[in-house]
């Protein structure tokens, strides 16, 4: 048996370590051939766990709101694996990972299981190797994977590609209602949270919110999102959410929602594969990074265009496919 | 992509002084590490936990309160108990000269006083990291 198949094998044991490493030999990438080995050996048993993603601005209370919904989970007797993501440094690399701060009371609790992930320079909210991470939770057995983005602005919004719903949290005070209307982030909340609700401004934003999600109503198939109010340090609004959440996933369960976004997740991994390792092995026979000091000097000097030269290159590629 | 070092920095017991604390996760993020922090009050039981969930390659403990005899070794025992023995424990605070042997010899690595440049702490990581 080989190191990765072990691997494998002891994360479906709910081994607390092989999950752990599974994860950083995931994120790491030294070993890409280990990493597609070990996703290979977890593929079928995959599929298991429902994904939420839980996104929104910096301080609007992700890991606050977080804590509270892993307490309920926990007292249904439900396991939860939570992925907290935050930024790395765009300057050293390192980063600080402070969102288990929040849920630290967890932390002795065997039926959860708290992992920090660095972006490591991903752009969209989440890192890289989340989405990856998630299928070691899923074999793992937890019932509930949670991914919790870095503090969004309005345009990371990979999260939604990853996870069965999106909650959206928002807090009062940061923008009127034409922020609200914007594309980006207001389009991909499935449930809508409006936390610190004990604020100035709670009703008035919940309002604004109802009525731009009213707008969207005709344009889209999709029908209007609940919008739910929370205070996360005062533990209000917690459980009326919490069923809010329920109802949402029986209905998309019921209707094809969910599995239709399951494939919408595949196809966007396929491709996503396809073009990586397309990328990869053509860099690697057009010997770009030999051949780019010279190209570089070309365009520099106008002796060619950026893509009079790449369509003569690429096309010199394929044609020696072709002859092959 | 070469391995990135994931560091846990955890204030065992009861002493709320996490300046020093922040400080060091803070320079640490600026060298280029992963550094998770975790804030006051945690009991040995929930950093080993952490520490395995998080993978972590160095625990560093900090403790104000003079119960770093007690507490700082516990660290290392529940972390051998689990079999991650591997995990690196590093501590730091107001530690008197005297106890820094007996905490070596208990498996803390080595021990930071008040006013180590945090340049040291960073050599340190970087001669015994794997």
């Amino acid at each position: 048996m080989t190191i990765v198949q072990k691997l494998a094998q002891q994360v479906l044991q709910q081994n607390t370590r092989a999950i752990a490493r599974s994860i950083s030999l995931i994120e790491n990438e030294t070993d890409s051939a280990q990493k597609e080995s070990l996703l290979d050996a977890l593929h079928s048993y995959c599929g298991r766990a429902v994904v939420w993603g839980i996104t929104g601005p910096p301080g609007a209370g992700k890991s606050s709101l977080l804590d509270r919904f892993i307490g309920r989970l926990r007292r249904l007797n439900k396991t939860v694996a939570v992925i907290a993501v935050d930024p790395s440094s765009p300057f050293s690399g390192g980063a600080i990972l402070g969102d288990r701060l929040r849920m630290q009371k967890h932390a002795t609790d065997d039926g959860v299981f708290i992992r920090s992930m660095a972006s490591r320079g991903h752009l969209g909210g989440v890192a890289g190797a989340t989405a990856d991470a998630i299928k070691v939770f899923d074999t793992a057995g937890f019932d509930f994977v949670i991914i919790e983005t870095i503090g969004v602005g309005q345009t990371e919004i990979e999260v939604m590609e990853l996870a069965d719903l999106v909650l959206l949290v928002l807090v009062p005070g940061l923008g009127d209602e034409i922020q609200a209307l914007k594309a980006g982030v207001m389009e991909i909340g499935d449930i809508f949270i409006i936390n610190k609700k004990d604020l100035d401004g709670a009703n008035r934003l919940k309002r604004e919110v109802e009525y731009v999600l009213g707008l969207q109503e005709n344009c889209t198939a999709k029908s209007t999102p609940p919008v739910c109010m929370t205070s996360a340090t005062r533990d209000e609004g917690i459980d009326d959410t919490l069923s809010v959440i329920t109802d949402y996933l029986e209905k998309i369960r019921g209707n094809g929602q969910l599995a239709a976004r399951r494939k919408d997740r595949i196809e966007k991994e396929l491709r996503h594969i396809a073009s990586a390792k397309i990328m990869a092995s053509a860099e690697h026979f057009l010997n770009i990074d030999s051949r780019l000091d010279s190209w570089v000097e070309d365009v520099f000097h106008k002796k060619v265009s950026p893509y009079k030269l790449l369509n003569r290159k690429i096309g010199e590629f394929l044609k020696e496919l072709h002859w092959q | 992509m070469s391995k990135k070092i994931r560091i846990l920095i955890a204030k065992p017991g009861l002493d709320g002084h996490d300046r020093g604390a922040k400080y060091v996760a803070r320079a640490l993020k600026d060298a280029g590490y992963e550094v998770i922090y975790t804030g006051i009050r945690q009991t040995p039981e929930a950093i080993v936990k952490t520490a395995i969930q998080e993978d972590v390659d160095f625990i560093g403990l900090s403790l104000l309160s003079g119960a770093h005899n007690e507490l700082f070794p516990k660290v290392v025992e529940l972390l051998r108990s689990r079999n991650a023995g591997d995990i690196i424990v590093l501590g730091g605070g107001v530690i008197p000269e005297a106890d820094i042997p007996g905490l070596k010899e208990k498996g803390i690595q080595a021990v930071f006083t008040p006013g180590t440049p945090i340049r040291d702490i960073i050599a340190f990581i970087e001669s015994v990291k794997r």
